[in-house]
């Protein structure tokens, strides 16, 4: 939801990355503020996952230039463990699995720690368990889920909402989904959108990064980007998301290229 | 004869020192099973780093010392040895340097016999002769050669048909003293359709220098289903050389997990032969760091059609410390439908740690499905951010992963008590947090 008094969470500017040399991002700019719903779309290729990567922090991005602004703080010089301190979450496209750590405890160690640095209480195994449990109702997700190791065995729509679960316990500032709806059914898309657009309020904000339009039905963004060859290119409303769905992505290349000899 | 092999025999003959003196009685096979392994020992020598075999496992510190079997026994009391028990287990045999403990052992099933040797020969004598040291054979093995040489206490236990142990054995084998070389046996006997889980342990309460030699041995009936638990927690100046086999009968499983965490220098073979529909996993891990060496040899023999094999082998090496594993998997001629999966993962975490493995499949067949699979690194760097994503500092990111390696592999024991015991062991030595 747009607000009028709302701030500023996320500054992006003139942010480029590169892996291995390859240059992936070229120019992003974004700005997100609180109450507000995004929505990346772009082909493969296009950049969008590794934009979520580089905010969260993944060592393999190498930023060549540009700044990114996050809650007042530059976050290029955050640890990944710091940034999801100060509030920044990455539900993850393919989240790993932990064979050998139980999720109770994982989700414990990852909720006390985030508790610690952001001043508050650690809560003991017992309080920890009726905690998880009241958040697990949210995402419909059975009690034996505590006691499997992280998502090790899961199936993919467990994986992600293990994600948003996770996501439920931090209360981030800002959440970025990388393409949450890629393999869900209907039932756990449902689900696990049900559980997202509970989340949502007008102090944080939401980055959904996905290939199709499908997600938007569900949490319907304030904001749609289209994203190629790392940067985004065209923004809109959510009407956006449903041109794309029809009529695919190469109008708006034509589209930006046009603009760009007539700039020339 | 070359000097040096003049040196090696001086060596073995002064471990065979102290074998038991031949009785004359009823039991002659023993004895002639005890003069052949003599007879065997004079013939070989302490392999070397130039028996392929042996390429990476150095015993020269070995035979270096002097040692000799325990000539007195210490005597242990319950509350020495209380940190051992395993509560699941309701029977256990006890050796302390080899030597059976009567005091200290305790077996309560009758289902099944557990026994030391010389108690069950006037019994079961034609059942021992039938198995005892059939499956693992001192002709060219110099070290199952001088264990059996040495045969005097065993662990016996036999599983009489159809009858499920609900409890695990446990066979508790502790080092008291120093320059103490002790032969610890076992034999289970697994009669047809039976069940049971038997935890083999070797302990130390003493941090010196000794060595354990041991032989075990699997005689799977058809139908029969083995857990086998093999934790090797030695001390950190001891010499262990084990060589275990197991031979299944049709359809019968054979479930074994070996953990390696103790030690100086530790080796174990583990030899399984697999008849018609026979299944089995030999899993094992090997924690070691310091100067340690783990050597693990594995062969599984897929004789007969239709048999399924299993392995996951890892290995977490720290410091300056060396692993060695080599998995061979051989399908026979005829061995129609195999199906055999191997895999062996090691996770190096210094400059200095070291792995050398070997996967060798030997198939000679085509109607079979044979997968294996290496992997040698570092922790994986996507791991690591996704838990310092989630808040988690880089270091206990890494303690975590550290812990989970080895974790998968001993979530394999069925025994609860054991396993948790072994996870906190980890936990410890890997530092994570949780």
């Amino acid at each position: 939801m747009i607000y009028a008094d709302s701030r500023t969470i996320l500054e992006v500017r003139n942010l480029c990355a590169s892996v291995e040399g390859t240059p992936i991002l070229k120019n992003m700019n974004f700005t997100v503020k609180s109450g507000e719903v995004h929505a990346i779309m772009g082909l493969n290729g296009s950049g969008k996952s590794t934009f979520s990567k580089v905010l969260a922090g993944h060592p393999d991005y190498e930023i060549t230039s540009g700044t990114v602004i996050f809650e007042g703080k530059n976050l290029l010089e955050m640890a990944p463990e710091e940034r999801a301190r100060a509030g920044l979450f990455l539900a993850f496209q393919y989240p790993i699995e932990i064979p050998g750590v139980g999720n109770s405890q994982f989700l414990r160690l990852m909720y006390n720690t985030v508790q610690t640095h952001r001043g508050k209480d650690e809560l003991d195994p017992l309080e920890f368990d009726d905690f998880v449990r009241e958040k697990m109702k949210l995402l419909e997700m059975r009690e034996d889920f505590l006691d499997r190791s992280v998502n090790a065995g899961f199936s993919g729509g467990e994986k992600k909402r293990n994600e948003i679960l996770q996501m439920a316990m931090l209360e981030p500032n800002l959440a970025i989904l990388d393409e949450t709806d890629s393999g869900l059914d209907i039932d756990a898309l449902r689900i696990v959108a049900q559980g997202v657009n509970q989340l949502a309020n007008k102090d944080n904000a939401i980055i959904m990064v996905t290939h199709y339009q499908r997600l938007l039905n569900y949490i319907v963004p304030d904001f749609v980007h289209v994203m190629v060859d790392g940067r985004i290119i065209k923004s809109g409303g959510k009407e956006l998301a449903l041109e794309l769905e029809t009529r695919g992505y190469n109008w708006v290349s034509d589209e930006f290229k046009a603009a760009s000899r007539v700039a020339a | 004869m070359s000097v040096q092999h003049a040196e090696q025999n001086s060596y073995l003959q002064n471990l065979l020192n102290g074998h038991p003196k031949l009785e004359t009685g009823k039991q002659a096979w023993l004895n002639a099973l005890r003069s052949d392994a003599v007879e065997a020992v004079s013939k070989l020598t302490i392999p070397t780093t130039r028996d392929e075999e042996w390429r990476f496992t150095d015993l020269s510190m070995l035979t270096k010392m002097s040692l000799q079997p325990a000539q007195a026994t210490v005597k242990l009391a319950a509350a020495d040895i209380q940190r051992f028990h395993i509560k699941e287990a309701e029977n256990r045999l006890v050796f302390v340097d080899g030597v059976y403990a009567a005091h200290l052992s305790t077996i309560n099933n009758s289902l099944i016999t557990l026994n030391n040797l010389s108690s069950l020969l006037d019994k079961r004598g034609a059942l021992l002769h039938a198995h005892l040291a059939q499956q693992v054979n001192s002709e060219g093995n110099v070290f199952a050669a001088l264990n059996t040489a040495h045969l005097r206490d065993a662990a016996l236990i036999m599983l009489p048909r159809d009858t499920q142990a609900k409890a695990p054995v446990h066979l508790l084998f502790i080092a008291t003293q120093k320059e103490v070389v002790s032969y610890p046996r076992t034999l289970v006997l697994a009669d047809n359709g039976c069940e049971a889980t038997v935890i083999e342990d070797y302990v130390s309460l003493q941090d010196e220098a000794y060595f354990t030699n041991a032989v075990t041995e699997f005689v799977l009936a058809d139908n029969a289903r083995i857990h086998h638990v093999r934790v090797q927690r030695e001390g950190a100046k001891a010499f262990h050389i084990a060589n275990c086999a197991a031979t299944l009968s049709r359809s019968s499983n054979y479930q074994s997990v070996s953990i390696a965490m103790g030690a100086r220098i530790s080796r174990y073979n583990l030899n399984v032969k697999m008849a018609e529909g026979a299944e089995c996993s030999a899993d094992g891990l090997a924690m070691i760091s310091a100067r340690q060496l783990a050597d693990t040899h594995t062969c599984i023999d897929h004789a007969q059609p239709h048999a399924i094999s299993r392995q996951l082998h890892k290995c977490i090496v720290d410091g300056g410390a060396h692993a060695v594993f080599n998995g061979k998997i051989m399908v026979r001629r005829g061995a129609h439908h195999t199906d055999s999966q191997q895999s062996n993962h090691t996770l190096l975490l210094t400059d200095k740690a070291h792995i050398d493995t070997k996967p060798q499949l030997e198939i000679f067949n085509d109607d079979v499905k044979c997968t294996h699979g290496a992997t040698i690194g570092q922790l994986n760097l996507d791991e690591v951010f996704y838990l310092q994503s989630r808040g988690v500092s880089h270091e206990h990111a890494r303690n975590m992963l550290t812990y989970a390696f080895g974790a998968e592999v001993i979530e394999r024991i069925s025994v609860a008590s054991l396993k948790h015991s072994l996870e906190q062991t980890v936990l410890e030595q890997t530092s994570a947090p949780i």
